[in-house]
């Protein structure tokens, strides 16, 4: 049964696209000497070339893992943002284990993505620790933890790993044994994927069909009550976030050992933050994470499309960006209009009664 | 339309964000110089009427006439400035100021630029006398009595010109004696021309001092009747829409083993103020203690140490013999310690999770409902289904979610978890606070049900009738202490109790101590 509130939730979010892309292009139509074909690159052009759709599809990897990682902690009421940090960190540790541990074919780039889940999950832990302890915001802490990992990092790969062959500060080239495949070329699109699969089935499965995802949802909703009813809201606040930490971390694993095959970042990606978009989009809901993400990856890469191909400038192409990801996840927007939908309703079945 | 009347409210619809229907085309009108008693179940919506006219809510339809012009509120100020005030059930003063300070907030006298205490002052005399409420313009509030607050209460909205007042519940936190006290004061307003709209669930009160009565129920308006015409028990037939019982008859208690023992238990504040003081008690299987008191009186802590949701400073708790003192909730509810919780939104369910999966909170783990990794949703789709049958909870169906709930039905689904929960005892905290007459009745009968099938029950309630009613024997917390214990609560006056609630009168050390042993 698909209830009201959902069917509005997903129209309400298909005419917030709508009215995002409207605004898209009435500010190309001010900038743009050519706006119909700038909006057209917009609009379709991720899906002009096989190379461009797998373009596509590989940039939403990553974030399905931090959208992912967002929505469980979000689901647990922790306002945890540290998904930027511990992918990061995620990343470093299976560059690390890929170069240090030489394993066979398939068993290195499992044992690498193990290595990428404890790292993040390490980085999660420590404000879910703080705050179970001593009531520390994870808000904080979290955010200041992605600086400490980042930094970390850093300093993991430019004084140990760093390869001196290489024009710029990456690590050295990691060994095909512990690379996520190309299975669909001339795309770079890798195994990557079936990770981000089995990774949202577990989440979805884990917090509506287990014991622990209960209790976790209880103690998001209302802690008071979870603690009442004597589930042991410490213990969910720091299973929550190595959780969290963990699947972020693969975010980090899967550019690392799916596209570079060395890490070469030197700044934080922003996957992180793109998690919290998601997660907003996809209402926390684990199976509208990979929705949101292809949507916000369509967005990206129309959007890079149209500053390479036109005259429209690249900070503008940011700005209609950010105002469409504002709009869409607006919670408020379209608010009146579904009061009245409501009241409606409610009137109606007052007089069948 | 009609000039008579003072306030006339027409086809009022409101309609909150979640779809429950509060009001449905209400009229509602209210004639000068009367009170006007609105009583209605919870959930009936009176509450949403009044935020109406209060300009508290935006109504989706109807119109709202003040003194035959037609009045558009869009804010309590607007509301005040018309001369329409309102005494919410929940005191809105600030604790840490004077009674005068809050009674002038908004509206200071000043000599210069200074704030001038001494027309200030005499400005609160001067009101106090005038409409005999008396007050103590200097104390600070949250040093006086609830009783004196609530006259601060009133006493603020008369100072900004108000002549229709709202009471909402004012004597659901009041004593008897200050209930008598509050009722000559509201005489005496009637007498100097004020208006008065009395919401309330007591319907000897309605009964008491009111002229005309207006009864809602589902969001409408089903009649307006005089006072002097109809009994309680028509007004009840009226609100629930049949008849109601509300005499309990049960049969003697038969007292077995101790379940719950409490020695010596104190519980102070951070700064040391002690809010429990040397508690003892015991409850045995197949009896109902009650625990009567002014709220605020330390029941709370107690209800939350027995719980395990708080560690008592000093002192020992055994349940069935075992001590289990700084207990988690988790041990405690092993050893079949049920709780109704007094604020049943903050601690007795998760309001956006469905009504089967507030039912299995308590029991999670265990093998009924879960497997080694997955739920089995089947048998908590069952557990939902049986018990909202059993315990009538109004409903779509159990996978509804409970924010859509009426209150009593919210609180039968607290209650339907607990008791189903194979208890020992039952610890009910407040159990039937805001809910309508048909659940207290319900809720009333199962906790006299269970008790008799051998389970202790321990009720709290700052609810006379209800702790008189329902209990076997009787405690009375003032001020943290046990002050007064009566072995039989059926011989029990209310105004005996109300002098111990009020901490007038003791009863001697040593009897007390026979008592509780």
């Amino acid at each position: 049964m698909i209830s009201r509130e959902l069917i509005f939730e997903i129209g309400r979010t298909l005419i917030a696209i709508l009215l995002a892309l409207l605004l898209g292009f009435v500010i190309i139509l001010l900038v743009s000497e050519e706006p119909f074909e700038a909006f057209g690159h917009f609009v379709t052009g991720p899906l002009t070339t096989t190379r461009r759709i797998g373009n596509w599809i590989e940039a939403t990897i990553p974030p399905i893992f931090t959208g992912l990682a967002v929505s469980i902690a979000f689901q647990a009421g922790q306002f945890n943002i540290g998904a930027e940090g511990q992918l990061f960190f995620g990343g470093v540790v299976a560059t690390i284990v890929a170069l240090s541990f030489p394993l066979p074919m398939y068993v290195h780039v499992l044992v690498a993505l193990l290595g990428a889940m404890v790292g993040g999950a390490v980085a999660g832990a420590i404000p879910g620790f703080m705050k179970a302890k001593w009531g520390a915001n994870e808000l904080v802490s979290s955010l200041m933890l992605n600086y400490v990992f980042y930094r970390l990092g850093l300093y993991l790969i430019n004084h140990h790993f760093r390869d001196p062959a290489a024009g710029a500060m990456v690590s050295y080239r990691l060994p095909e044994t512990s690379w996520l495949q190309w299975f669909w070329l001339p795309t770079r699109v890798h195994w990557g994927l079936w990770v981000a699969l089995a990774a949202i089935a577990f989440c979805y499965l884990f917090v509506y069909r287990t014991r622990w995802g209960y209790a976790l949802r209880m103690t998001g909703l209302n802690k008071d009550f979870a603690a009442y009813a004597g589930i042991s809201v410490t213990a969910v606040i720091i299973y929550s976030q190595v959780i969290s930490g963990a699947i972020a971390g693969l975010a980090g694993a899967a550019d690392v050992l799916g596209l570079y095959r060395r890490f070469q970042w030197q700044m934080l990606p922003g996957y992180g933050f793109d998690g919290i978009i998601i997660a907003i989009l996809a209402r926390n809901h684990p199976l509208g994470v990979p929705i949101a993400a292809l949507f916000l990856a369509y967005i990206r890469s129309g959007a890079s499309i149209m500053s390479r191909m036109t005259d429209v400038s690249a900070e503008m192409v940011a700005i209609i960006q950010g105002i469409m990801i504002l709009l869409v996840t607006a919670q408020a927007f379209l608010s009146k209009w579904r009061h009245r939908a409501v009241v409606k309703e409610a009137t109606k079945h007052e007089v069948n009664a | 339309m009609c000039m008579q009347n003072l306030l006339e409210m027409k086809g009022i619809t409101k309609v909150y964000p979640n779809g429950v229907l509060a009001n449905d085309k209400v009229d509602f009108s209210v004639l000068p110089g009367e009170i006007h008693a609105l009583v209605g179940e919870n959930g009936a919506g009176k509450t949403t009427l009044m935020k109406v006219l209060f300009g508290l809510e935006t109504p989706d339809a109807g119109e709202v006439y003040y003194k035959g012009e037609r009045l558009q509120v869009s804010s309590p100020l607007h509301a005040i400035s018309s001369g329409i005030g309102m005494v919410h059930q929940h005191f809105m003063l600030a604790p840490s100021l004077t009674v005068t300070e809050n009674l002038v907030l908004g509206a200071e006298p000043r000599k210069g630029l200074a704030f001038d205490w001494n027309t200030a002052i005499k400005t609160v005399e001067d009101l106090s006398k005038r409409y005999n409420l008396h007050v103590d313009p200097r104390a600070r509030v949250r040093d006086i009595p609830i009783g004196m607050r609530q006259k601060v209460e009133i006493l603020k909205a008369l100072l900004r010109g108000a002549e229709l007042l709202v009471l909402d519940e004012p004597t659901a936190v009041l004593t008897p004696q200050e209930t008598e006290e509050l009722f000559v004061a509201l005489g005496e307003l009637k007498r100097q021309g004020h208006t008065m709209i009395f919401i309330s669930h007591k319907l000897n009160e309605v009964r008491q001092i009111t002229d005309r009565v207006t009864v809602m129920r589902g969001g409408r308006l089903i009649g307006v009747r005089n006072t002097s015409e109809v009994t309680e028990a028509d007004i009840s037939r009226l609100m629930v829409g049949r008849d109601v019982i509300l005499k309990i008859t049960k049969s003697p208690p038969t007292p077995g083993k101790k379940v719950l023992e409490v020695k010596d238990l104190s519980y102070f504040t951070t700064e040391g103020k002690p809010i429990l003081k040397d508690v003892s008690f015991n409850v045995r299987a197949g009896e109902i203690l009650g625990i009567a008191g002014v709220e605020g009186n330390g029941q709370s802590e107690l209800v939350e140490i027995l719980t395990g949701l708080r560690m008592p400073h000093a002192g020992l708790i055994s349940i069935s013999g075992q001590e289990m003192t700084s207990a988690s909730p988790r041990q405690m509810r092993e050893l079949g310690v049920a709780h109704i919780p007094e604020d049943r939104l903050l601690h007795g369910v998760a309001a956006d999770a469905s009504i089967e999966e507030n039912l299995i909170a308590d029991r999670i783990q265990e093998s009924d409902y879960t497997g080694k990794i997955f739920l089995k949703s089947k048998a908590i789709a069952e557990n939902g289904q049986n018990l909202v049958g059993e315990f009538n909870v109004v409903a779509r169906s159990a996978k509804t979610p409970v924010k859509m709930l009426s209150g009593g039905n919210i609180q039968k689904v607290v209650v339907a978890r607990e008791f189903s929960s194979s208890p020992s005892i039952v610890i009910a905290n407040q159990p039937t606070r805001g809910v309508d007459v048909g659940a207290i009745e319900f809720i009333h009968k199962k906790l006299v049900e269970i008790c008799r099938s051998g389970v202790a029950v321990l009720l709290i309630s700052a609810d006379l009738n209800e702790v008189m009613s329902v209990s076997d024997r009787l405690l009375v917390v003032y001020g943290g202490q046990i002050v007064a214990a009566f072995p039989d609560a059926s011989v029990v006056s209310e105004e005996e109790l109300g002098l111990h609630m009020l901490g007038i009168k003791t009863q001697e050390a040593a009897l007390l101590k026979e008592a509780l042993a």
